[in-house]
């Protein structure tokens, strides 16, 4: 697993679910940089030429902290403070020793969930589909 | 990795006293004001407080031989951009490997504030040496200076020429261009 996955299992994971995951794993750690929330842009690209657009702003909650001499970075929807220090903690110990440790007991299940949310999602708007077809013509016939 | 600890410890309120400190120091030119709360490595307190208060990236900085250390800290807490001499508009280091001043922005007669601001490190910084003069002193003022022709050639140019902050651990002192300097 790449960083830049795990980095997004984060990002995107439950508030709630993700403090309780990483629970277990608490560690003393330095605080880099305190929980802060603030938004950001998100950009887009779509249309032929692929130009970038701005979709919308998005509320984040960042936090940077330092355990041993492992920097973790975390970045989280919206406000919660709790999360943001959860996700650097992860991202900090997916570098060290106990990331397969920490890869099976948080990282899995929060993909699991957001894949089976996904497909029940794709499952009810699939259940909406409608073909459209053509009946043929008399002039056809 | 473990040396980008060190921002302030109260972002928001430490910024504001930093800011408040910085404005105070550059609008009286010569007079040593005291900034806390950062710590970066190559950077001394005063001049960590400043890089935290004053610059993010769209601030492109140069750092000058010596104070290359605090690359990855000015990255991480403010994310700027690094640049050569020519195009910074704040320049971190010593005066031995900052000058000579001729390469720095000075601005342009249309836009005079298009210029580089010097943040240097000095050993000592007190009250005595060349006499200034000018806006924010009301009568005269000293201020030990690393090397008074040079700038007094950047106060010639005024209105043009670059803006300089002493620091010393966590004590600092502005010089902008506009302080005439006279004789010890």
């Amino acid at each position: 697993m790449e960083r830049r996955e795990w980095l997004s299992i984060l990002a995107r994971a439950p508030h709630a679910r993700l403090s309780a995951l990483a629970t277990p794993f608490a560690r003393q750690v330095r605080t880099l940089r305190a929980p802060e929330t603030g938004s950001v842009m998100v950009r887009g690209r779509a249309g032929g030429t692929g130009a970038a657009f701005n979709l919308g702003e998005m509320t984040v909650t960042r936090a940077s902290v330092a355990l041993g001499d492992v920097v973790g970075h975390g970045h989280v929807q919206g406000r919660s403070k709790d999360a943001a220090m959860a996700a650097a903690l992860v991202d900090a110990l997916m570098q060290g020793p106990d990331a397969a440790k920490v890869r099976a007991e948080v990282l899995q299940p929060l993909k699991a969930m957001h894949t089976a949310a996904n497909t029940t999602r794709a499952a009810k708007a699939a259940a909406t589909k409608v073909d459209f077809f053509t009946l043929v013509r008399g002039e056809d016939a | 990795m473990n040396d980008l600890g060190g921002g302030f410890p109260d972002p928001a309120r430490d910024g504001a006293r930093a800011f408040r400190a910085i404005l105070d120091a550059m609008a009286r030119p010569g007079r040593i004001v005291t900034v806390e709360g950062a710590h970066a490595p190559g950077l001394s307190p005063a001049a960590a407080a400043v890089a935290l208060t004053l610059c993010d990236p769209d601030v492109p900085v140069y750092l000058a031989e010596g104070a290359s250390g605090a690359r990855a800290w000015l990255t991480f807490h403010c994310g700027t951009p690094f640049v050569d001499k020519a195009e910074c508009a704040f320049a971190f280091g010593r005066w031995d490997a900052l000058a000579p001043l001729t390469p720095y922005r000075i601005g342009t007669s249309e836009y005079p504030d298009r210029s580089a601001t010097l943040v240097v490190e000095v050993d000592t910084l007190t009250a005595e040496g060349p006499c200034l003069t000018g806006p924010g002193i009301a009568e005269t003022r000293h201020l030990s200076l690393p090397d008074v022709d040079a700038l007094r050639g950047n106060a010639a140019q005024f209105p043009l020429g670059v803006d300089v902050m002493l620091t010393c651990g966590d004590r600092l002192a502005c010089l902008p261009r506009s302080t005439r300097i006279g004789d010890a």
